[in-house]
């Protein structure tokens, strides 16, 4: 037995699929000649173009910002010229609308060299943090300056870094952890002194022993900044933020609340990376890490990638796909979304696109309740997935908040396990959505 | 992609990977359960358990898809659901009976027990019990007498040539229930030899009843699956034993906890009945207190009530009250709002 943390209710294994990708360097894609960039890439309000038309930009000129309420700017990934504004294909949301930039790469990028920013103040790191559009780019795409500043009646003490990267096939911030360890721990460090604490975890699984190796050799520890890599089991969903918490602190975030209500503030790794790039080189967020992996693509990699590139431009880089070709999805296999198109752009928060052949996939028709109670076992949070579903088959979602329906944040154990492969999760979004209404 | 490899992608929602569990695999990983116990029948009381077998499979599977095909829903009998009902019904009545019974056992438990009430999962009752407490009720006679003594050098085919009425014999509740514990021992030995051939299954009773031995193994391995848990059966033979020993003999905390386990169905029901899926609670709290419900049911049943053997009732009274169960041991939430709400 192993004596690794972890959460202790819930959670599954699905089979390892990251051996396709987790050896592979992070490699550069050559620029497109055309970017797509989403104009609601957080969650918040979306920017409002600040550029029209036939407008040349540089690498790094804000293109679009939000005037009121949540959010932050969006830059240019590359020097170019506006071509116009479009409606761009998004997995969720079917269209968003975009810049659409035709790139010139003759112009050669800026250079960014590191520069000291301890002589800078919380209020100077966090306008450039918020400056350099940074939100949390480990899926939720929560503006990150807002949680650096958490309320005040609620006392921060702890900082945890989210390297658990819990989701099948995705190697991401696995190969940032790997490749650029120093990049991350002085981004912690800034963290630490936006929030006025000393204590930072890094939660990563203990599937990434070479991971978990070059992050604690990078941690050094300094009286402003005790660093510690904790290891954690492997069990999905471990980089969910309650989840992780619990794993690492013990403490149980409340429904409804934030994690700063039970002290805690959590990043993910490639947030802070992206965090260090804003404050030590003055890079705003326009890149990002992908895993492209599954069987049916021809070559698997981890791409870093101008934000706006289409999935197409990355199938042909990449030499196509093969003719097994099932199901594209953008994000994780256990909660990303199928797509149908290779036009969708990425965007800050896509982690992952995957090609997923057949076997891979599962799409078995469902059928009835069995009452077997394996969702119910899977199900880290003591939801009640089973009778969520069953009260939505019969037309009655509007009472199914005494089975914790809001306490479900989608991470899919109880589909994974279902023997009737009944889309449980899928129920569970109906059910917030008609009890909301 | 290029026009010539032009396919339909497949979208549909997250989760895109799942485990390799089906409804499927657990019913036919209990159907395999099954069958050791049921080709030891064979050998216990000859051929004609395997033929009762067959007939109730068949006619539970054929009513399956009859009542499918009537309330237009989809036909699902390779999910293996009625093959175990099928076993489990011939398993529940005794080894002499008419092949009619079966027949009619299984239009009672799939067609009126399981598709009237909206099929797989949404029957309350377990549709093998209710068969045989429909067949119990409504053919007492032919129920109670068709029991047969295991047969002696493994002539398997001796009872087929046989008049019934020349061989029937009685089983050791029955005996322990109307004759006492000296009829008892008198008709299938002395305690310490009886352990060992209840457990192996060389007694009266109903035709997969007997092999203690098998049936426990079955249990383990749907155990060590994952497929069941402890709770269910720890908890029925932990009460059953119990109840017996306080109440099971001439004077208190003198009954016989083992013999209560091995003798009649209690092994049976408390690894392949009472813990159906459909018909017992969910939650593990609610699964304990479920099966020492059972427990206690069978105990009363068989010491004061009008039958010798219990389990059987007491999980069709258990049954209706999972979903009661349910409601009161709800699974634990991650961590309540603040300040209360909800």
């Amino acid at each position: 037995m192993t004596s690794l943390l972890t959460f202790p209710k819930g959670g599954v294994h699905p089979p390892a699929a990251k051996g396709l990708t987790s050896h592979l360097a992070i490699e550069t894609m050559p620029v497109p000649d055309e970017l797509e960039i989403i104009l609601g890439q957080h969650i918040g309000a979306p920017c409002t173009p600040t550029v029209n038309a036939k407008d040349e930009v540089k690498e790094g000129d804000v293109i679009g910002e939000v005037t009121k309420g949540l959010g932050v700017p969006l830059h240019a990934p590359i020097a170019g010229t506006i071509k116009g504004m479009g409606q761009s294909a998004h997995p969720m949301r079917v269209t968003a609308p975009s810049i659409i930039l035709q790139t010139n790469k003759e112009i050669s990028a800026p250079r960014y060299t590191p520069k000291d920013w301890h002589s800078q103040t919380k209020d100077e790191l966090l306008k450039r943090i918020h400056g350099a559009g940074i939100i949390g780019i480990g899926g939720a795409g929560f503006p990150a300056h807002v949680k650096l500043n958490p309320p005040k009646d609620n006392p921060v003490d702890t900082l945890i870094l989210n390297g658990a990267e819990c989701e099948p096939y995705i190697t991401a911030d696995h190969r940032q952890m790997l490749e650029q360890s120093h990049e991350i721990v002085e981004g912690a460090k800034i963290i630490l002194k936006t929030l006025g604490i000393t204590n930072c975890h890094i939660g990563i699984e203990d599937n990434k022993p070479d991971a978990i190796a070059a992050m604690t050799a990078a941690a050094g520890s300094t009286p402003d900044a005790r660093i510690t890599v904790t290891p954690l089991q492997v069990k999905y969903p471990q980089g969910s933020e309650k989840q992780l918490i619990q794993s690492i602190t013990g403490r149980k975030v409340p429904a409804g609340a934030l994690p700063s209500a039970v002290g805690v503030v959590v990043h993910n790794v490639s947030t802070t990376k992206a965090i260090y790039d804003a404050v030590a080189l003055g890079k705003p967020l326009y890149e990002k890490v992908l895993t492209i992996s599954g069987q049916a693509i021809n070559r698997p990699a981890n791409l870093r990638v101008k934000v706006g590139t289409k999935v197409k431009d990355i199938v042909e880089y990449l030499g196509g796909v093969k003719p097994s070709l099932a199901k594209i999805v953008m994000g994780g296999p256990m909660m990303g979304f199928a797509v149908s198109t290779l036009d969708l752009p990425v965007t800050k928060t896509t982690s992952s696109v995957l090609f997923l052949t057949e076997e891979e996939i599962d799409t078995r028709p469902h059928s009835q309740c069995i009452r077997c109670g394996w969702c119910l076992e899977a199900c880290p949070m003591g939801i009640e997935a089973k009778e969520i579903a069953i009260h939505v088959e019969a037309g009655r979602p509007q009472d199914t908040a005494q089975f914790g329906v809001f306490d479900c944040f989608e991470c899919g154990c109880c589909s994974y396990v279902c023997p009737a492969k009944r889309p449980l999760v899928q129920f569970i979004r109906l059910a917030k959505m008609k009890a909301k209404r | 992609m290029p026009a010539s490899t032009q396919r339909l992608l497949k979208v549909s929602v997250s989760p895109h990977v799942r485990s390799r569990e089906s409804v499927e695999r657990i019913m036919w990983t209990v159907v395999a359960c099954l069958v050791p116990p049921l080709i030891l029948s064979v050998f216990i009381f000859g051929i004609q358990t395997l033929i009762i077998t067959a007939v109730s499979v068949i006619s539970c599977v054929t009513v399956e898809a009859l009542s499918q095909k009537a309330l237009g829903r989809r036909i699902t009998i390779h999910d293996g659901s009625a093959v175990i009902t099928g076993i489990l019904i011939a398993f529940v009545i005794p080894p002499g009976v008419s092949y009619l019974m079966p027949v009619l056992g299984a239009v009672m438990a799939i067609y009126i027990g399981k598709h009237l009430l909206g099929g797989i999962g949404f029957n309350i009752f377990n549709p093998a019990l209710l068969a045989r407490a429909f067949l119990l009720a409504t053919f007492p006679v032919a129920m109670t007498s068709a029991w047969l003594p295991p047969l002696k050098d493994m002539a398997i085919f001796s009872y087929l040539a046989t008049p019934i009425d020349a061989v029937v014999t009685a089983t050791p509740l029955a005996v322990l229930k109307t004759q006492g514990l000296a009829a008892f021992t008198e008709h299938f030995g002395a305690i310490p030899n009886l352990y060992t051939t209840f457990f192996l299954g060389w007694r009266p009773g109903c035709i997969g009843e007997t092999s203690g031995l098998l049936i426990v193994l079955g249990g383990l391995y749907l155990l060590y699956r994952g497929y069941i848990t402890w709770h269910i059966p720890v908890s029925v033979l932990t009460t059953i034993a119990l109840g017996t020993w306080c109440f099971g003999g001439e004077t208190l905390f003198s009954g016989d906890p083992l013999l209560a386990i091995l003798s009649g169905g209690a092994l049976l029901g408390a690894f392949f009945m009472a813990n159906d899926y459909v018909t017992c609670p969910v939650n593990r709290t609610a699964q304990l207190v479920y099966g020492v419900g059972i427990g206690l049911f069978t105990v009363l049943i068989r010491l004061k009530g009008g039958y010798p053997e219990g389990i059987c009732y007491a999980i069709l009274l258990m049954n209706p009250v999972s979903s009661v169960l349910d409601s009161w041991f709800k699974p634990k939430r991650f961590a309540p709002p603040l300040g209360g709400g909800q």
